[in-house]
């Protein structure tokens, strides 16, 4: 099976030519991207303030992934993601408010507060989760593509499932378990790995023995592909052709997106592994400049089109914090609701204070 | 009725969910051409198709995780582990995922699989081949777990966790897949939190699951030569746990013994001796004792009916329940070296 890499390799891959795209599809990635980018710096703001508890995983730097990805998933289709999910949920059309209500834990989140920064989930939306443990969704999502096999032919309109990992994800087991389960089975799935080039501080070339890390499908059997990360277009095209496989054939691929996180692994992550030439280089590669100024290039923007774009994200992220920070906390009362579909005696409903044991009992002498 | 062997009773109630429900999906390591190790899903690949029942590589994790996305999708995947020990590398899904599914998404998403576990010992199978893992799944909230000790119950428990819209594990004790009991089939499903009383007895109670329940009745017939009337519970399910059969139990006899072939410390021997203790204090006669399998590791065939917990150990266990008039204190020396 052919494993290619394409597009600006860390800038040895060749941008796709943007005067081939409706100048409104562009100007849309753009205005995601920012989206997600003011998002995720509010997000941030708003961790240090103490509004969001547990731990916070942000895509800045990713922006042009998320979109690019986003943008060749279909509503049809089915997305498994990574901890780091605010902006595939966003992307994927949930909205920013409750998203921002499931980071501060308030019950008018996407999962009432329950589930938090990494699990973001929406069944509507087809957004599966959210997965606070490394390659857990990767052996779900490779089972929810085998459900599709059983619910229709193989053909263009097809229902396919995208299953996001990161660099360091590659080596676990349940990435080969799936990869080898979706090529023997023939599954409508794509692995995309969103190489980001740091499993928290250790490089890919420390962590894999192929860091290149789109040729381990060839162990299955596996079309793989990198393209630039930094690209939304190109990332759009690459995935949008391993879907159509995926849909058509049932054939699984495994596509590798370059790209660099702007900070640390989470928002409590100095990112001290990192020397100030390295931040300053990656801060040099950030996308959304990158990809403002190509689109003011090519006449799809000018500066206060982008600037209008820019003010719209901000006061669509401040609504969003303002309507988390004004929601309620979940109630205290509702702790023991969605452990068990169906009630069981022994999972004690007890909180802090009261009695152990109901006062009146028919009991023969007994502690009741 | 029929006369099935566990094994066959299993079988035949997977046979009998699949034909009821188009959902209902079995997969696992041999589970297909060669109808599982112990045979369990003998012929259904043959008789209902690879779609309803095939072989997957070996990929415990994979199986499992490959079960949650499958329920996401509507179906109610039945999963079997070769063996106990073969479930631990399918651990982190089981409780990072199987069990908090529900929860993390406030209900959005239920998990209705069964994993099955062929588990216990008494077989000569040597370690991670005799394990009783029960107390790993039990000491996890949005599991529920279950292990039959007849034929006709293994039947019913394996329907209702089909049905049942919770993820189940199942354990099955390997030692009593070949022991044989009446079956009504088809059958329905035995609704879980229910514990059989096994014998009826007015002086003490023995309470065991699965692999633990022939041995608490034959220790039950040997007492009765000592002038003990002994009453076995069968918990059937450890989650959800029936405290109301246990409690109305040992408040009317006084007496308490537990039985299990796990390892004793922290087992769900030791869970069901707090709750009685909790529920039955006032009513008991003497401390709630508990014989289990030794705290090492599962030994090789030679050794192993030392460790597993026979007749002769529940009956020990029994005698020393504090029969006297006079408290005997005798208890506090053997209790410093672990479970009785």
């Amino acid at each position: 099976m052919a494993s290619r890499t394409k597009g600006k390799a860390d800038s040895g891959f060749a941008p796709p030519d943007l005067r081939a795209e409706p100048p409104a599809t562009l100007r849309d990635y753009y205005r995601q991207m920012t989206l997600i980018r003011a998002f995720e710096l509010r997000a941030n703001e708003m961790y240090r303030r103490a509004k969001i508890g547990g731990y916070c995983h942000l895509n800045l730097g990713e922006e042009a992934t998320v979109v690019g990805l986003m943008s060749a998933l279909e509503k049809r289709d089915y997305l498994f993601t990574t901890y780091r999910d605010h902006g595939y949920a966003l992307a994927r059309g949930l909205a920013p408010g409750a998203v921002m209500a499931e980071l501060f834990g308030k019950s008018t989140g996407v999962s009432k507060g329950l589930g938090g920064s990494m699990h973001l989930f929406d069944a509507k939306a087809r957004m599966l989760g959210g997965y606070g443990i490394v390659g857990g969704q990767i052996p779900p999502a490779t089972g929810a593509a085998k459900a599709l096999t059983y619910r229709g032919d193989p053909g263009p309109d097809a229902e396919a499932v995208m299953c996001l990992l990161g660099d360091g994800t590659t080596n676990i087991g349940a990435f080969h378990e799936s990869l080898n389960l979706a090529a023997i089975w023939h599954l409508p799935i794509v692995y995309v790995i969103v190489n980001n080039r740091l499993g928290m501080g250790t490089t890919v070339e420390r962590a894999s023995a192929e860091p290149e890390l789109f040729k381990r499908g060839c162990s299955y059997r596996m079309p793989g592909e990198r393209v630039d990360g930094d690209d939304p277009v190109a990332v759009r095209e690459a995935a949008r052709a391993a879907l159509t496989r995926a849909r058509t054939e049932r054939q699984p691929s495994l596509l590798e997106t370059m790209s660099y996180r702007l900070k640390g692994h989470s928002v409590v992550d100095p990112a001290t592994y990192r020397s100030r030439e390295e931040s300053q280089r990656v801060r040099d590669l950030d996308p959304l400049p990158a990809f403002r100024s190509r689109l003011i290039e090519a006449g799809v923007l000018d500066d206060d089109d982008a600037k209008a774009l820019e003010e719209e994200a901000e006061q669509q992220v401040a609504e969003a914090v303002d309507f988390a920070d004004k929601s309620p906390d979940p109630q205290v009362k509702d702790l023991f609701n969605y452990a068990y579909a169906t009630d069981v005696a022994n999972a004690s409903r007890r909180l802090p204070a009261e009695p152990v044991f109901p006062v009146a009992d028919d009991s023969t002498g007994g502690a009741s | 009725m029929t006369t099935l062997t566990m094994a066959q009773a299993l079988n035949t109630a997977l046979r009998d969910a699949i034909t009821q429900d188009d959902d209902v999906v079995v997969f696992g390591e041999d589970v297909g051409t060669l109808g599982g190790v112990f045979r369990i899903t003998d012929g259904l690949t043959r008789d209902f198709g690879e779609e309803r029942c095939f072989d997957t590589p070996l990929a415990e994790s994979g199986i499992v995780g490959f079960a949650v996305g499958m329920c996401m999708a509507g179906f109610r995947p039945v999963v079997e582990m070769q063996f106990d020990a073969f479930g631990y590398p399918a651990f982190e899904q089981v409780v990072s995922h199987v069990a908090k599914m529900r929860n993390r998404t406030a209900g959005a998403v239920q998990l209705p699989m069964v994993i099955r576990f062929p588990y216990a010992g008494g077989i000569g199978g040597v370690e991670h081949h005799s394990d009783s893992s029960e107390a790993y799944y039990a000491h996890t909230p949005g599991l529920k777990v279950v292990s039959p000790s007849t034929p006709a119950d293994a039947y019913g428990l394996l329907r209702q966790a089909i049905e049942d819209p919770d993820p189940v594990v199942f354990m099955e004790p390997k030692a009593l897949y070949w022991a044989k009991g009446e079956v009504q089939t088809p059958g329905q499903p035995l609704p879980f939190g229910r514990a059989a009383v096994r014998r009826e007895g007015t002086d003490v109670t023995l309470i065991a699951y699965g692999p633990s329940v022939p041995v608490a009745l034959k220790a039950a017939d040997a007492a009765r030569e000592e002038g003990w009337d002994v009453e076995v519970v069968d918990l059937r399910t450890i989650t959800p746990f029936d405290d109301d059969t246990v409690a109305r139990s040992v408040r009317r006899t006084g007496r308490c013994v537990v039985v299990t072939e796990s390892h004793g410390f922290a087992g769900v021997g030791a869970e069901v001796a707090a709750r009685v203790q909790e529920r039955c204090f006032h009513s008991l006669a003497a401390p709630v004792l508990r014989v289990s399998g030794l705290d090492i590791p599962y030994p090789a065939p030679k050794l192993e009916h030392t460790y597993l917990p026979g007749v002769d150990r529940v009956l020990d266990a029994v005698a020393r329940l504090q029969w006297d008039d006079e408290p005997d204190t005798r208890w506090l020396d053997s209790a410093r070296g672990g479970a009785a």
